[in-house]
This record gives C-alpha cells, structure tokens and sequence, in this order.
C-alpha cells in the first residue's frame, strides 16, 4: 500500500519535473540512477547474507530463542535476534503477535521490534559507506542500548 | 568508469555471491529457504527503491542548498527536527534506503542532528507501520512504543553529535556531496 503511494508521489513529481524542465528532469534521472549504481555492489551483498541469515534465523528459531526464555536473558536474546535479522515489518508484527499469545513476554517481544527496525547489523556495510564506520557502529551500539528502555518501558506501559 | 574500477567495485559482491552458493551446496536443508528469502528481498528492494531514487534524484535538482539549508540546516531552530520527522515518518522502505536519501540531506546542507533524527524517524516513526503495528500488537503496545521512541531517537542523535568528532563529521559530508554526481 505504501508502495503505491511512494509510486504515485514520484510520479506526480517527475511529471511536474519533465513539464517545467526537460533538461533539469534528466538530470535528475541520471543522478538517481548514478546514486542507486553507486550502491548496489553493497546491496547485493546485503541481500545475501540477509538470505542466509534468515534461512539459519527461522521464525521457528526465533520464537524458541524468545519464547522460552524469560528475563533479562530473553530480553537480550530477543534484541540480538532483532538486531541480526531483516524482516519486514508486515511479516514480523502477525508474528510477533502470535508469539506473544503463545506466551513470549511483552518486554521480549518489545526489545525484539524495537532492535529489529532500529538495528541492523546485516546493512551496516551499507551504513558504514555513506556514514564510516565509527559513526555507523555508535548509532547501532546507542539504538542496541536504547531497545532495552524502550522494552522496560512499554511492558510497563502494557501493564498498567 | 573503467572494466578495472567496475571489477573492483563488485568485488565483495561476487565473493557474496560465490560464499551464498558453497552455503546453499553445504546445507541443502537450508537452501529453498534462503532462495526464497533471497528472491522476496530483491523483489521488494526492485520494488521499493527505483521511485526512492528518483525522488532522490529529483530533490538534487530542485531543491536549492539555500532553501533546505533554511528548514533543515544548523540554524532552523525546531523547525529542522521537526521536518525530520515528518520525512522519515511518511517514507517507505527499508532503513537502508535512508541512508542514499541522508546523504543527499546533508549535501543539501542539513544539520548532522537533523539527518540522525530523519534516520532514527525512518526507522521505527512510519505511520503506516505504526498502524499496522497498532491493530497486530495492541493499541498499548504501539503508543508506548511511538511514545518512548520519540524521545529515543532524539537522544540517541544528540548523543551521537556528541560522540562523533567534527573531523569525522566534516569527511562524512564530504563524502555526502559526491552522491549522484557523474564525475565519481
């Protein structure tokens, strides 16, 4: 849904573009694909190894590795699988739901979508090229750091 | 570019590559699963990204230094931030299409604040993920979340302003500037 969204923006905007300035408008194609070219060598490096994580991180594994723990344990578990793994949100909520009816805590399942969108250790090769290394590892580092607030907090929050 | 920058380039992709097909090879239990993830990834990536780059592209050409430098650079007061949000809260796609799109921010002259808070609005503020996220995970869940993220990712981009050395900031817009430029 969002996509078509994303789609019709760009769209209306290239129209608007290419009516106001043929010239400008081709640049503005040649310097998206210039931009996109520039990183697919580490895109597809990424998906690779996505591919592979994700086959060895299996939903299954995932909710043992969450589900059964409990505690802080499982909160950590849950942040390092979030941080690991890349699914797309629309796939990892109905899951995470159905973790928790089956008895995964709130704190766990909130550490784990929180390091899931916030951390991302499969892309930092992609992060590192448009921010270094150091600045890509403290982001990822903080936002590790902060999904076991965020998790505190929204247990609490739950629970009330 | 030449065959020898090219081949250079695409190096670690085609290590990845050959390293994904000893892996499929050495654990064929394995293997369907990390095809199918590996072909849904791509499709969504093949998907998602062409309209990003456009806009990219189009935002390069249009939006003059001066006026992005206004509403997003060092000195836009709340403003800047503000607008940060609603960027990355009404984007699509994965966080590492945030990356290209921050990059050209920051050689349109946004503050390094404001280009970590548009990352961190990116990667957990989406509206329509926040709503999806509302009806799987419970009303609670979500606002709690959106609640303690708020505060979180602006903290985490002061922490990292302050963190990260002026040199080191200097050279990451100094790559910035380089994005979507032919000449690289």
């Amino acid at each position: 849904m969002d996509t078509v969204i994303l789609y019709a923006i760009a769209v209306a905007l290239l129209a608007v573009s290419a009516a106001r300035d043929r010239e400008k408008t081709k640049r503005a194609i040649l310097k998206g694909a210039k931009a996109f070219e520039s990183i697919l060598p580490q895109l597809v490096t990424v998906l690779l190894a996505v591919a592979v994580i994700l086959a060895v991180f299996s939903p299954e594994m995932v909710s043992r590795v969450i589900g059964e723990r409990s505690g802080f344990l499982g909160v950590l578990a849950a942040s390092v699988v979030g941080g690991i793994a890349l699914i797309p949100g629309f796939v990892a909520f109905p899951a995470a739901a159905e973790l928790l009816k089956s008895g995964a805590g709130t704190m766990q399942i909130a550490a784990f979508v929180s390091s899931l969108m916030m951390v991302g250790v499969v892309t930092l090769p992609m992060e590192v090229r448009y921010f270094g290394r150091r600045a890509a590892i403290a982001r990822n580092s903080l936002a590790f750091a902060f999904c076991f607030l965020a998790a505190a907090f929204v247990a609490w929050a739950v629970s009330l | 570019m030449s065959p020898a920058v090219v081949a250079k380039r695409y190096r670690v992709a085609v290590l990845a590559a050959f390293a994904f097909l000893a892996f499929l090879l050495a654990f064929p239990a394995l293997a369907p699963s990390a095809e199918r993830s590996f072909v849904e990834q791509a499709k969504t990536m093949l998907l998602v990204l062409p309209p990003i780059f456009l806009l990219l592209g189009l935002l390069d050409v249009w939006v003059p230094k001066k006026a992005l430098m206004k509403y997003m650079g060092p000195k836009s007061g709340l403003t800047g931030p503000l607008i940060a949000f609603v960027l990355g809260s009404v984007a699509a796609g994965p966080l590492y299409a945030a990356f290209p799109v921050s990059a050209i921010l920051m050689k349109k002259g946004a503050s390094f604040t404001n280009v970590l808070i548009f990352i961190g609005a990116w990667s957990t503020t989406k509206i329509p993920m926040f709503l999806f996220e509302m009806h799987a995970l419970g009303t609670r869940f979500a606002v709690a979340r959106l609640v303690i993220d708020i505060p979180g990712i602006i903290l985490i981009a002061f922490a990292l302003k302050a963190i990260i050395p002026a040199r080191e900031v200097a050279r990451i817009y100094a790559a910035a500037e380089s994005t979507g430029n032919p000449e690289e």
